[in-house]
């Protein structure tokens, strides 16, 4: 091996083992390098390489201390770190070219491995580069004199030469039913909503502008303060946090007056949750899912894969209009004893709703629900909104600690700054204390247009909570008591609802034009990548096929006729490269020179493929003297047809003719 | 086909007996406005050829040979001082002739056979500082020991490059033969020979040869000669697209020859082997092969298209 290629090829797996480096252990990182760097100072001096026993240990070392950190030499981190460990290894016995192509295959198979880890455009991208590295290294193995430029060159055409392949075993090659092995759980992304909520945890979630999900409607979009994307359900309260409690999955919700149905349909980003987000209030669902009693979508499993599916949702519904006395339980319960003030409050606006019945349409109240709210509930729910909307709360993202018991009384009496959060927690206390059914409904509000891709995105920072009241006659009505102190959030967006001192995520707040359109630019690239390319599961695939034609599309039916379809590429490619092999259709004269030549073949006498007519006539003419004239003849009007100046019709067919006539 | 044509090989095969393809292929290399390398040993008739073909063409002959000590004035000519007239007065060599035998040029000194060589190929001499034409038509013939012979300096690549043909004489056969060792003195024969055709004439047909029709089929097959011998792996290096031009030259002589106005395989087949012989080099074990073979071997390889 000369230095060179050496050298390439340390570059090209320190380019593919590269974004390794940021989930290897440390160690395992700084002993990779190390390698590298010793095997490229030995390739420099020219020294000996180290001897086997001293391999022998690192490499047991090695998988030793693999074993200790990881307890196993499986799975993805222990196989992709145990990998690169022995790649680099492999380096310090490359000796010939067999060992450098085995460095090579090493190296496409770590390409493969990073894929493990992130899947996005750029990582693809990269690889891309790295993988056009590593053939153009392959290229200098075996033709050491060709230039760096020819050789890229090479590469690239060999690169371009794989499309139609990669093609076909990207549309046909056979998918599984989810990721293909087990993966382990911090492979997907976490960050998103949970299904408690304290004091703080959805602002905390409102600085990451992490996309959560994707949606296209169908039809004419919904307006802003009607697009509440439903989550988890939260029923109890202890004080401090909200938890949904037991869910019924077996009973269904209840459905009366729908109006205004709307189809859309959801990209959702894996979350590792079991619920999916769908328009208050969904109705059908296009994957297997349960529709629980309080309208929740839940999953079997968690999401661990891009979903993406159709929804039915109707904006204006009754809700379980007839709710069981052990609902009704659940949504009046509060911890005993806890936050006297925000009760006795509630007690009063009561007792005054219930002195004066004298219920009038409030403007605020559309907001929240479907109808103008009527009795004396109704009353009540006016009088908590009017209050939020009167006296002095405060919308931020920065609100201080409540760190007692009576956190509510806190926060309705003192401080009176928070967010979403803190408003529907205490909203919904304010309620049940003035005994109205109601509880907190988490999940995301609002969503930014992609004109570009014609979209809808819903990020992390869109996440919120409102609070819903169950009313006689009415069922489940929203009531989102934000809008009543920061209508903005609901009717604009995040932004537009805090001071412009609050800490937002980067870009929420209105940039350039010119980087806000680069950014939605970007997310429609990606949202295409993500449906298109990394989203091209087995029901897709089975829906192109079937729109191509092909029917009852079956993995055996994929797989042969891949087969096929490689074995014609293969076959084009061949053809392509070997047409020179192909000879040329001879012209008339040379066909039926041919056809002379083949007839005597047959009487024993086969023309050698280097004689020329005159000598051929000659020798037959030698061997059969009854042919002598015929031959003769025969070579002459030949050779003046092919060779000579004129070349008219009339001799061709003559010479034709005479072919025919021609017997020996 | 041209009856003086026929008359210059019949009266040179009266004198050069048992070598009738010889002296066709000297013919075509004359009439392509080649020059002729015969390369054999001494006393196998290289001079007599050359010197039957001048005399039968009509044309002025000169002798040079070659020895390890000659100058290139001693080819070229010089221009020595005349007392009468106070001035310089050129003396033309020998190379001023219309039909020049070099003879064992490979025993000269490289300067000396550079000398003649740059003469062959601009067709024209330049003597300080002046240029003069060399007579037409213009026809060297040299000769040349076969090369493991001592004292001699064998002629480079790029030099035989300028040879048009290389042939050999080889030994006569033997009834040839024993015309040759009972028959008159061939010296005696030669300077009997009378000229068949003028200068004039020769210059007609060297032109008639420019005119011999080459079809498309043909440069097939030419072409498909030179890439064999580029691609096989029998040959240090191929034939030069300027050895394509000289094949084709000799074919076209040669059909001449036959009568014929349009070139055929069998001509490129016949003239192949002086054409390509010193222009191929074999490989490795095969560096001793006769290269005649060698030829013969390129001529089986590759398929009429």
């Amino acid at each position: 091996m000369t230095k060179p290629p050496i050298y390439a090829l340390l570059l090209s797996i320190l380019m593919v083992a590269a974004p390794h480096a940021e989930h290897l252990p440390p160690w395992v990182s700084a002993l990779c390098a190390a390698l590298l760097l010793w095997r490229a100072y030995l390739t420099h001096s020219g020294n000996p390489l180290p001897r086997r026993w001293l391999l022998t240990v690192i490499t047991i070392a090695g998988a030793g201390g693999i074993l200790i950190e990881f307890h196993t030499l499986f799975g993805r981190e222990a196989g992709v770190t145990l990998l690169i460990l022995l790649t680099a290894l492999k380096f310090m016995e490359l000796r010939n070219v067999r060992d450098a192509m085995v460095l090579i295959y090493l190296a496409c198979f770590i390409v493969i491995t990073n894929f493990f880890y992130s899947q996005s455009i750029p990582t693809a991208l990269y690889m891309l580069a790295t993988l056009l590295l590593i053939v153009t290294t392959w290229v200098h193995l075996h033709g050491q004199s060709i230039a760096f430029k020819p050789r890229l060159l090479v590469a690239g055409t060999l690169l371009l030469q794989a499309i139609p392949l990669t093609l076909v075993l990207f549309v046909l090659f056979p998918r599984v039913q989810g990721p293909l092995w087990g993966l382990p759980q911090d492979a997907f992304a976490t960050s998103g909503l949970d299904d408690k909520m304290s004091p703080g945890s959805l602002s905390r979630l409102s600085l990451s502008d992490e996309v959560a999900f994707r949606v296209v409607y169908n039809s004419q979009p919904p307006r802003r303060d009607q697009m509440y994307w439903r989550g988890p359900v939260l029923w109890n309260f202890d004080g401090r946090t909200w938890t949904p409690g037991r869910t019924m999955r077996t009973v269904a919700p209840q459905f009366a007056d729908t109006a205004q149905p709307i189809d859309y349909s959801v990209t959702l980003e894996p979350h590792n949750k079991t619920w999916l987000f769908a328009l208050d209030m969904p109705d059908r669902l296009s994957v297997a899912a349960d529709l629980t009693y309080d309208f929740q979508i839940l999953r079997k499993e968690p999401l661990k894969a891009r979903l993406r599916y159709e929804a039915r949702s109707h904006l204006v519904y009754h809700a379980n209009l007839l709710e069981s006395e052990r609902q009704i339980q659940r949504a009046l319960q509060l911890p005993p004893g806890l936050n006297p003030r925000a009760q006795e409050l509630a007690q009063r606006w009561r007792a005054a709703a219930e002195a004066a019945p004298s219920p009038q349409p409030s403007p605020a109240s559309g907001r929240g629900g479907n109808r103008p709210l009527m009795g004396t509930d109704e009353t009540v729910v006016r009088a908590a909104l009017a209050h939020f909307n009167r006296e002095n709360f405060h919308y931020t993202l920065e609100p201080p600690p409540l760190p007692g018991s009576n956190s509510i009384d806190e926060f309705l009496f003192e401080t009176r700054r928070g967010f979403c959060e803190h408003y529907a927690g205490s909203f919904v206390v304010l309620m049940r204390a003035a005994h109205i059914p109601a509880r907190v409904v988490t999940g995301y509000q609002g969503g930014e247009y992609n004109d570009i891709g014609g979209y809808y995105i819903v990020r992390q920072s869109d996440a919120h909570a409102w609070a819903e009241v169950w009313l006689s006659g009415q069922g489940w009505v929203r009531i989102d008591p934000t809008a009543a102190i920061a209508p903005a959030r609901v009717e604009r967006n995040l932004a537009a609802a805090l001071p412009d001192t609050a800490a937002l995520p980067f870009m929420a707040r209105s940039a350039p034009q010119w980087l806000r359109d680069l950014r939605l630019n970007w997310d429609a690239v990606s949202n295409r990548w993500n449906q298109w390319v990394l989203g091209y599961n087995s029901e897709l695939q089975f829906a192109f096929l079937s729109r191509l034609g092909m029917e009852d599309v079956t993995w055996q039916k994929l797989a042969l006729n891949m087969t096929f379809v490689l074995g014609l590429v293969i076959a084009a490619f061949a053809l392509f490269m070997l047409r020179h092999l192909i000879k040329r259709q001879p012209d008339k004269v040379q066909t039926t020179w041919l056809k002379v030549c083949r007839k005597l073949a047959k009487a024993g006498l086969p023309r050698a493929a280097h004689e020329g007519a005159l000598d051929y006539a000659e020798r037959v003419a030698a061997a059969r003297p009854g042919l002598a004239g015929d031959i003769r003849d025969l070579a002459s009007r030949y050779n003046s047809l092919r060779y000579g100046v004129e070349r008219d019709e009339l001799s061709l067919r003559a010479f034709c003719k005479a072919v025919r006539a021609f017997h020996p | 086909m041209n009856p003086s044509l026929n008359n210059v090989i019949a009266q040179a095969e009266q004198v050069i007996v048992g070598k009738p393809r010889q002296i066709r292929m000297a013919l075509a290399c004359l009439l392509a406005r080649g020059h002729l390398l015969i390369e054999d040993l001494p006393g196998v008739g290289k001079t007599t050829l050359a010197q039957v073909l001048a005399r039968t063409l009509g044309l002025q002959f000169q002798r040079i040979q070659f020895t390890s000590d000659l100058l290139p004035a001693d080819i070229l000519g010089v221009s020595i001082y005349q007392r009468d007239s106070g001035k310089f007065e050129f003396h033309p060599g020998p190379i001023f002739a219309q039909m020049v035998l070099a003879d064992e040029v490979n025993r000269a000194t490289p300067k000396a056979q550079s000398a003649l060589l740059e003469a062959m190929e601009e067709r024209q001499v330049t003597i300080e500082g002046t240029t003069r034409p060399l007579p037409t038509p213009f026809f060297v013939i040299a000769t040349q020991n076969p090369t493991y012979q001592i004292g001699t300096f064998p002629l480079p690549e790029s030099q035989l490059d300028r040879f048009l043909m290389r042939i050999r004489m080889g030994y006569p056969d033997p009834q040839a033969e024993r015309g040759l060792l009972s028959g008159v003195d061939r010296r005696e024969i030669v300077a009997g020979l009378a000229p068949q055709l003028e200068s004039a004439e020769l210059l007609a047909l060297q032109q008639r040869v420019q005119q011999v029709f080459v079809s498309p089929a043909l440069l097939d097959y030419v072409q498909a000669i030179l890439r064999h011998t580029r691609e096989a792996t029998r040959y240090t290096h191929g034939l030069s697209p300027r050895a394509g031009l000289a094949l084709l030259a000799a074919a076209r002589a040669w059909a001449l020859l036959d009568g014929r106005n349009a070139v055929l395989p069998e001509d490129v087949q016949a003239v192949l082997p002086g054409v390509a012989s010193h222009r191929l080099q074999p490989l490795g074990e095969r560096a001793k092969q006769d290269s005649d073979a060698l030829v013969q071997e390129l001529i089986a390889a590759v398929a009429i298209p």
